[in-house]
């Protein structure tokens, strides 16, 4: 990081702007121990500029809130520590989450994203309410290990941002959603399969993702959504096939 | 822009490619160990049913695995979508199926 050793500080560049546009502003920040850029983003706000808009909640790495982009790549902000990600060649530049609308500032309109995890048929159906008896299930079955691969997704739509095909087809449900339908997909408890590989199989669906493995990458929870799309897309040819 | 039809299309069109690309390219090698001439080749693929349905099946994979790629590349590169995208597609596989069905006429038919 630019570190200015007189007075112990570090230059940080944040995207400022709204959905017109915007730049990058820098601000000269205190260097602290175990710093992560969440840290950074509060401390600018909190001691230079109170009208910065970012996102965050639990800064603890589980609710998703404050991906953003930071030296041009997804990032939790909150798990993320500035040593592991600048360097005193680049600096820390901090930016909104690529592929969505900005809001303001650090601040991403979520919508297109969480509206695709519902065109994606990512809503569950349930085969039972609450008068039947509980269904059990093995944990140790091949369908619920694979769903299982999935469900600690915590919706930071890092992966979204990674995405090139997002980046170039607008209609792309994107890895998280369609990791989302493949666990469904892998659920017992869903009655709605066949809805879920339909919905997957249109244009924009799971056969428009190229492989590229960038939502892998930079997954903060290390899942596999590529694995996942490629899983559906020999589900959904195999359901094909069989009709 | 896809759906599970034409990524099955560009699958099997892949997958009977292969091959035939294989095929082509060991008997190319094969033919030319003794020093055939052009004329000495088309002596042998002219009137050839086998070889007419071997390059005739090899044109059409082309053409459909090609304009399916191109289908894609243009969409997400240069926007095209609906009945423009529609157009590109089928103009790029028919133009591919005339070329390469025109060239397996000329070394097959006598």
């Amino acid at each position: 990081m630019n570190v200015n050793h007189s007075s112990n500080t570090f230059e940080v560049a944040v995207w400022r702007g709204n959905s017109a546009g915007g730049d990058y502003q820098t601000y000269q920040v205190p260097v602290q121990s175990n710093q992560t850029v969440l840290d950074v983003v509060t401390w600018i706000q909190q001691q230079i500029d109170s009208t910065l808009s970012y996102r965050f909640a639990c800064r603890v790495g589980m609710c998703g809130s404050c991906a953003m982009m930071v030296n041009g790549e997804p990032r939790w902000t909150c798990r993320t520590h500035i040593d592991s990600v600048a360097s005193r060649e680049s600096g820390l530049r901090v930016a909104p989450l690529r592929n969505l609308p900005v809001i303001k500032d650090l601040t991403t309109d979520m919508t297109p994203f969480f509206d695709k995890w519902v065109k994606a048929g990512g809503v569950h159906a349930p085969t039972a309410d609450r008068f039947d008896k509980m269904v059990s299930v093995d944990p140790d079955s091949k369908a619920r290990r694979t769903a299982s691969e999935g469900i600690e997704c915590i919706n930071c739509a890092a992966c979204y941002a990674a995405c090139d095909t997002v980046s170039t087809n607008a209609d792309y449900l994107g890895p998280a959603a369609l990791q989302r339908t493949w666990t469904l997909v892998n659920d017992v408890k869903h009655g709605d399969v066949s809805g879920a590989l339909d919905a997957v199989s249109v244009p924009g669906g799971c056969h428009s993702c190229h492989s590229h493995g960038s939502c892998t990458r930079y997954c903060p929870v290390e899942l596999n959504p590529m694995k996942a799309v490629a899983s559906l897309k020999r589900a959904s040819i195999a359901r094909r096939w069989r009709s | 822009m896809i759906d599970v039809r034409l990524y099955l299309l560009q699958r099997i069109s892949a997958l009977l490619m292969a091959p035939l690309v294989i095929g082509h390219i060991a008997v190319m090698i094969y033919a030319v160990q003794g020093g055939l001439s052009a004329a000495e080749i088309l002596g042998r693929t002219q009137g050839s049913v086998w070889w007419m349905l071997f390059y005739g099946l090899f044109v059409i994979a082309v053409s459909a695995h090609a304009a399916i790629g191109l289908r894609v590349v243009v969409h997400e590169w240069l926007g095209l979508r609906g009945i423009v995208l529609n157009t590109f597609s089928m103009a790029v596989f028919f133009l591919l199926l005339l070329l390469g069905l025109r060239a397996v006429q000329a070394v097959t038919l006598s």
